[in-house]
């Protein structure tokens, strides 16, 4: 004996929000039950387990039928087979948009293909999201990068009008996007540090003032791509270590600033030199693809573990990038002050996003 | 000849890919309509095509208006093969073809597919030119209009209510043409869906006829059903109450702005219509009079209105068990009413054919008396005879469609015939001339079906039943207001001459309706009767059952809940004949175990009455299933119910005994709960039974072994449950062990939810506008064949209760809330299914029950007002009852109405002192009333402002409802006649839909479940649409008429029919009528009482 069949339809589609994420974290219908029956939450309810089951599997069917729209967020407002409040749909969008950090932190700047969608079973055994949910973050990635890859205007914007996002879930897409585009290297054993979040401040940065959109905000302009006129600009950069005199003047500038005021001064006068040259000559190789996807390392290798073995503050650092950046600025010869702030005040923000254990 | 129809197409929107290389459509639309066809031009590689048509026009009759539907496909085109077919949109034009209701449809509407589901939405632009026409021979209806809801509707008012209306039209169903067997399954599905629409068409039209003849202009509580007969074919039949309806033109403001009572109590003819009746009516309102006798009489025959055939039909003495004598037909009686053919000569509306009203509401005053449930039924032989020339009487089905289509009908309306016969010969036997809340159904299983007919007999006031009759009262009521003016003019001034709050409401406030209609010496069944609780002037049975809502004005203690009985009967295999015989043989004792279910379950709840009951009886191949569902309530007029008694068979045995006294402990105990669930507390009377004038005769207790009408044996066994006499079930095997067992198993509903089966619950009146429409479909698999009837009826009463726990489990987050008007079908789809499927909707409610909210709560409360002031007046009469040894004889009014009145003018003094009574307490009531009004709208205010709601919850659910950003505009859906807390201010029209979906890819779609959860969703999302479209915002009186579900998972393959109904409606909040400043005082019980009569 058993029920052959067991519907529940509302004319206004109930969403329990509980089952909800349930279902995104990839769980099947029985372990769902089993969950709610632990939970607290429903112990007053007296809810056998039959009728959490029935129960779940129509929130289960619900959200698969519901799946389809959710891919096209858009679609969800004006569609009519479900009738969902205002507020509730934009629940059901956010939640199945919102992915694990932990899960993005490996996808990041990989190509979104099928062949890395092959290795997603590795990833969810690394990660711990269950390998359904993985499969649902990807494939939204892949959605989210389809539809803003060729559209032109502000990369957030976009994201964020297309799929209907809360800002800040906008940005994070944003970020993976950017990363996904230029393929930033972000796998190296010496990067496994940083989280997500290090990374998406960092392409946030990177978006705001170094794509095209950054410095002129016309329509036309695109936001996934840097803007290759300002890396080849980056070149003139080299002046600062190539001209002798300029760079004793600039570290003499610096060193007079920061006197007295950092810890690791010693090690700094001693490095000023290396450090210098280290971040002029990432800036001035960016014109090279291949370099510009190995931004990360090179920031980690060249600057940040000197740094870090030299075990300079954070305050320590973020006044010597200051000062350094400023004191470019009253070299005579120095003639590329704009150039110089744009390109500094990245570089800066994300060392010191970058810059902890 | 007169009208032209036109339709242009806007665009398309989120079509199907139909080309898969490029993932586009090249879509275009043909518009047909009768055999005109439209086409428009190919909007190529696009899923969202701008066709922005021209306007497409049709000239057609107005009767192809009324019987066709517009059809729109959208077609993907292609160069080198056929075109394909993406899907359809069928619009119902009918809404445009009354002034009243729409004026243009205009929308998006889901492109729908047989076998695909919805396939992205189509926005279509529909306008009607009608000219008039004042042929008299005319075969269209236009313009008569058609409600689902079962009450007159809110923003009407009924003028005059007509009477019964009936149709059905054949035809063969399409699914068995030989031409089936080639064409493909979704060519096959369409031309099923097309049909069934103009047969719809049809049949509104010819019952729209009828209603014309009779010189009405609307149709209320109108029922179509389909029967899918298989191979015999296919019946839709409708029935409905003929009405003359008048639309009230802005029935809020206005009523303020007339106020025509303030000024004199002398009042102006044409407001006057009915407040000057209403004091004829208590005169009508007693045991038979030469008044009311007078009064009826005014029924003219021209009236009856029916086919001819009723003519040479079978005389009125026939009885039920004789009734139908072919095929191997039974007709069976519902519980009480057994055996009650004692024929009382009522002339009353005898004269009509059959004086049935489909409604279950009424407008006040309209509704004297209520007798008891009627109900017949008949089992038949859809008979497979391929012979025409057969000869033989029973062969009912003729095949040869071209030739004998015409006689078809008359076999099925012969049927319907018999059991109306019998149903009116049962009412009359109850003493009534007429039977409310009536309603039809058939249950089909292979070649036998089962016809049942049910509704309650009832005593109407004929004031809204014909103009001679109005004429007459109306002059009568005139004598009688210039016999007793002093009193009854302030009275009636006070009253502002309302219709909501007649004379007759306050004779008798909240009980008139529940004292017995037929004569005390000759009663057609045994039941206790006791002088009415809350007048204590006219009888009242110890029990009531009903099949209408429960009136407003009735008096109710404490709150009702939902009652149902269930029971599975196994039957063995049979075919034709044979089968149809074991089925009648086992009707009577299903219908009797049902009723003694119910009875049992209302008196553990302590109540004593049952409204809205609904008795359906399903036929398997294998199985009857019989399920009963009620909303009990205790009514403050009728005596209170006794307790259970178990009586155990062997008294010598202690365990035993021991055993028995647990169980009477356990029974106790949950009738106690249940009285502090329901809040029962009825005021402590001292009781004078009369006693059972027919003594029953003792060996009847051994034959059933629970009885329901036990009284004198009660008495002798002084099993006495406190005062009141005990129910006793008496143990004499296993099987009475079950049934209290099964008994005690209903588990309570959980804490915060209410439930009922009528449109209302009593007892609560601040209901908040969250709502929420649903519909839960579950089938069983019996996998072990050989289940006993202990077994079978464990596995349904299990499912039935795991049902209705998940529907709580579900709705947990609108607590409190009540479930009204839940509606449960049980169907045996094939061996060892059993299916139900429930459609209710939740409403939640202010626990709080002092904050009113809307219009409706404060109506309700008027009514709690008026109860009190009878509390209040309750007490006079009682001490005057006391004062005196003789209670009988005391109040000269009873005394004078109990017996055969003399003349008109002796009450009428007796009224009069009443009268004068009565309009001292309605200056107090107004006072109240008026309180009451300003208090709301204060606290409506301050919620509007500060929203002082605590829970989240309640405010998510405000928030709800205010966003109207979304393109799509929100459409609700109740199976009730009404929203709460806002008012219907136009109805746009009937939605009538069929829908049939198939699969050939069923585990892809989900399995069953996934399968059918998409097509009762699109069903949804569909009926929105046609509503948005017209304009509207809320479907009411929503109704899942059908639901039919087949499946072969072998092949892969699932099938399911709906057919649902409802009126379309526009809706505006209360808050935001209210908006307009407090009334002002004079004024608050009329503008009250006038919101009722909407």
């Amino acid at each position: 004996m058993s029920m052959e069949l067991d519907v529940f339809v509302g004319n206004t589609t109930i969403i329990d929000e509980e089952v909800y994420q349930l279902w995104l974290d990839g769980h099947s219908v029985s372990d769902a039950v089993r969950m709610r029956l632990e939970s607290d939450a429903l112990s007053e309810c007296e809810a056998s387990g039959e009728v959490l089951h029935s129960d779940t599997m129509d929130q289960y069917r619900t959200f698969q039928m519901c799946e389809r729209l959710l891919h096209c967020p858009s679609k969800l407002a004006n569609q009519l087979l479900f009738q969902i409040p205002a507020h509730r749909q934009a629940m059901l969008i956010e939640r199945y948009y919102e992915f694990d950090h932990t899960f993005a932190r490996e996808v990041l700047g990989k190509k979104l293909s099928k062949g890395t969608k092959k290795d997603l079973d590795d990833i969810s055994l690394k990660t711990g999201v269950a390998l359904k949910s993985c499969r649902r973050q990807f494939d939204n990635f892949k959605r989210v990068f389809k539809v803003v890859e060729e559209l032109k205007g502000p990369l957030v914007e976009n994201v964020q009008h297309h799929f209907l996002l809360s800002d800040s879930l906008a940005r994070d897409y944003a970020a993976v996007v950017f990363f996904a585009n230029s393929r930033f290297e972000t796998g190296k054993r010496k990067l496994q540090y940083l989280s997500f979040q290090d990374f998406a401040f960092c392409a946030g940065q990177l978006i705001s003032y170094w794509t095209v959109g950054a410095v002129d905000n016309m329509m036309e302009d695109m936001d996934v791509d840097l803007e290759k006129e300002f890396l080849h600009d980056l070149k003139d950069l080299k002046v600062l270590v190539n001209d002798k005199d300029m760079l004793d003047q600039h570290k003499s500038l610096v060193c007079y600033q920061l006197k007295g005021k950092i810890k690791a001064f010693s090690e700094m006068e001693a490095n000023f030199k290396n450090l210098s040259r280290a971040l002029i000559n990432i800036a001035s190789k960016l014109t090279n693809t291949k370099d510009v996807r190995d931004l990360f390392i090179d920031l980690v290798e060249k600057f940040i573990e000197p740094c870090r073995s030299d075990k300079w503050t954070v305050g320590d650092l973020t006044l010597f990038l200051t000062h350094y950046t400023s004191t470019a600025h009253t070299l005579e010869m120095f003639r590329f002050q704009i150039l110089w702030e744009r390109y500094m005040g990245v570089i800066k923000s994300c060392i010191l996003k970058m810059y902890h254990d | 000849m007169p009208g032209k129809l036109k339709a242009k197409i806007v665009a398309g929107r989120h079509l199907p890919v139909m080309d898969r290389a490029s993932d586009l459509t090249d879509a275009f639309v043909e518009v047909k309509f009768g055999n005109t066809t439209f086409k428009t031009d190919v909007y190529p590689k696009s899923l969202n095509p701008q066709w922005n048509s021209e306007w497409f026009k049709f000239e057609v009759d107005d009767e192809d208006l009324q019987d066709e539907p517009l059809q729109i496909t959208v077609l993907d085109h292609d160069t080198y093969s056929a075109n394909d077919a993406i899907g359809k949109v069928y619009i119902d034009i009918d809404p445009l073809l009354s002034s009243e209701a729409a004026t243009v449809i205009s929308g998006w509407f889901p492109i729908y597919d047989t076998i695909h589901g919805i396939r992205g939405e189509i926005n279509v632009l529909v306008k009607v030119e009608l000219f008039n026409d004042l042929n008299r021979f005319r075969q269209s209806s236009c313009g008569v209009k058609f409600f689902c809801t079962t009450s007159i509707p809110r923003c009407y008012r009924a003028v005059m209510v007509h009477g019964f209306v009936e149709e059905l039209v054949v035809n063969e169903d399409p699914e068995y043409q030989w031409i089936d067997r080639i064409r493909t399954p979704r060519a096959s599905n369409e031309a099923r869906q097309r049909l069934i629409s103009l047969m719809s068409g049809e049949l509104q039209r010819k019952i729209g006829l009828k209603v014309l003849e009779m010189g009405g202009n609307a149709v209320v509580g109108y029922l179509q059903c389909f029967d899918l007969e298989g191979e015999s074919g296919l019946v839709v039949r409708a029935i409905g109450t003929a009405c003359t309806l008048d639309k009230l033109s802005n029935t809020y403001t206005p009523a303020t702005a007339i106020n025509p009572c303030n000024s004199s109590p002398s009042k102006d003819i044409k407001e006057a219509g009915f407040g000057e009746e209403a004091p004829g009516v208590p005169l009508s309102s007693g045991p038979p009079t030469p008044l009311r006798a007078q009064t009826f009489s005014s029924f003219s025959p021209s009236k009856s209105y029916s086919r001819q055939s009723s003519s040479s039909d079978t005389e009125l003495s026939l009885t039920p068990k004789t009734g139908m004598g072919s095929g191997g037909s039974a007709g069976k009686e519902a519980g009480p009413l057994k055996a009650l053919l004692r024929q009382q000569t009522q002339t009353a509306l005898e004269q009509r054919e059959f004086p049935f009203f489909t409604l279950t509401s009424f407008p006040p005053g309209f509704l004297l008396h209520v007798g008891g449930v009627v109900s017949a039924r008949s089992v038949k032989l859809l008979d497979r005879i391929h012979n025409p020339a057969l000869g033989n009487t029973r062969s009912y089905k003729l095949l040869d469609w071209n030739s004998f289509t015409a006689d078809e009908p008359e076999t099925r309306d012969a049927w319907w015939e018999e059991i109306r016969q019998e149903i009116k010969s049962h009412a009359k036997a109850l003493g009534c001339h007429a039977v409310v809340g009536y309603s039809e159904s058939t249950s089909i299983c292979e070649e036998v079906c089962i016809l049942s007919a049910s509704g309650t007999a009832a005593i109407l006031s004929s004031r809204f039943m014909q103009d001679s009759a109005l004429d007459t009262e109306h002059r009568l009521s005139r004598q009688q207001a210039s016999v007793f003016t002093s009193g009854a003019e302030k009275g009636e001034g006070d009253m502002g001459s309302t219709a909501s709050l007649g004379f007759e409401d306050l004779m008798s406030p909240g009980c008139a309706f529940c004292h017995i209609p037929y004569d005390e010496l000759n009663m057609p069944f045994p039941a206790q009767l006791t002088y009415c609780h809350c007048c204590r002037r006219y009888k009242v049975p110890d029990v009531l059952f009903t099949t209408i809502d429960l009136p407003t004005e009735a008096n109710v203690t404490g709150k009702g809940c939902l009652i149902q009985a269930r029971l599975c009967r196994t039957k063995k295999k049979a075919q034709g004949e044979g089968n149809a015989t074991a089925i009648s043989n086992l009707l009577p004792f299903l219908e009797y175990e049902l009723h003694t279910q119910l009875m049992n379950k209302l008196k553990l709840r302590s109540m004593n009455a049952l409204f809205g009951l609904r008795i359906q009886i399903s036929v398997g191949e294998n199985m009857l299933l019989g399920l009963a569902s009620a909303t009990g309530v205790y009514l403050t007029a009728l005596p209170s119910p006794g307790g259970i008694q178990i009586a155990g068979k062997t008294p010598s045995d202690i365990t035993y005994e021991q055993h028995i006294s647990n169980m009477q402990k356990k029974i106790n105990d949950t009738i106690a709960k249940n009285k502090e669930l329901y809040e029962i507390n009825p005021p402590d009377l001292v009781e004078e039974v009369i006693g059972s004038p027919i003594p029953e005769p003792r060996q009847r207790s051994r034959l059933f072994r629970s009885h329901s009408e036990s009284s004198d044996e009660v008495s002798e066994l002084d099993l006495s449950h406190g005062k009141k006499d005990a129910f006793v079930l008496e143990i004499d095997d296993t099987d009475a062990v079950e049934d209290i067992h099964s008994l005690l198993t209903d588990a309570p509903t959980p804490p915060g939810f209410y439930s009922c089966n009528t449109e209302i619950m009593p007892g609560i009146y601040n209901w908040t506008s969250a709502l929420q429409m649903f519909t839960s479909v579950r089938v069983f698999r019996l996998s072990n064949v050989n289940l006993t009837n202990q077994g079978l009826n464990k596995v349904f009463n299990d499912l039935c209760e795991n049902l209705l726990k998940s529907l709580y489990f579900k709705l947990r987050s609108m607590v409190p809330c009540c479930l009204c008007h839940v509606n449960f079908t049980v169907a045996v789809p094939e061996d060892e299914l059993i299916q139900v499927a429930v459609t209710a909707v939740a409403m939640s409610f202010d626990k709080d029950q002092t904050q009113e909210n809307g219009r409706q709560s404060i109506d309700k409360n008027l009514m709690k007002a008026i109860t009190e002031n009878e509390d209040q007046l309750q007490f006079p009469l009682e001490l005057s009852a006391e004062s005196s040894s003789n209670p009988l004889n005391s109040a000269k009014g009873l005394s004078e109405v109990s017996g055969p009145l003399p003349s008109a003018r002796a009450p009428s003094v007796d009224y009069s002192s009443f009268t004068d009574r009565c309009s001292s307490w309605i200056e107090q009531l107004r006072l109240k009333a008026h309180t009451i009004r300003c208090g709301s709208i204060k606290t409506m205010s301050s919620l509007e402002k500060a929203s002082p709601l605590p829970e989240g919850r309640s405010r998510s659910l405000r928030s709800n409802r205010s966003y109207a950003g979304s393109s799509v505009t929100v459409v609700k859906m109740t199976p009730l006649s009404f929203i709460p807390g806002t008012k219907i201010i136009k109805y746009l029209g009937i939605i009538n839909m069929f829908f049939i979906r198939e699969t050939t890819s069923l585990r892809e779609e989900g399995g069953v479940s996934g399968f059918l959860h998409s097509f009762i969703a699109e069903v949804f999302a569909m009926v929105r649409a046609h509503v948005a479209a017209l304009g509207g915002n809320a479907v009411v009186s929503y109704n899942m008429k059908e639901c039919v579900f087949m499946e072969n998972p072998n092949k892969n393959q699932a099938q399911c029919l709906i057919n649902v109904s409802g009126d379309a409606v526009i809706f505006v909040r209360e808050s935001e009528l209210e908006a307009t400043p407090p009334q002002p005082h004079s004024a608050s019980a009329q503008t009250s009482s006038s919101g009722e009569g909407t």
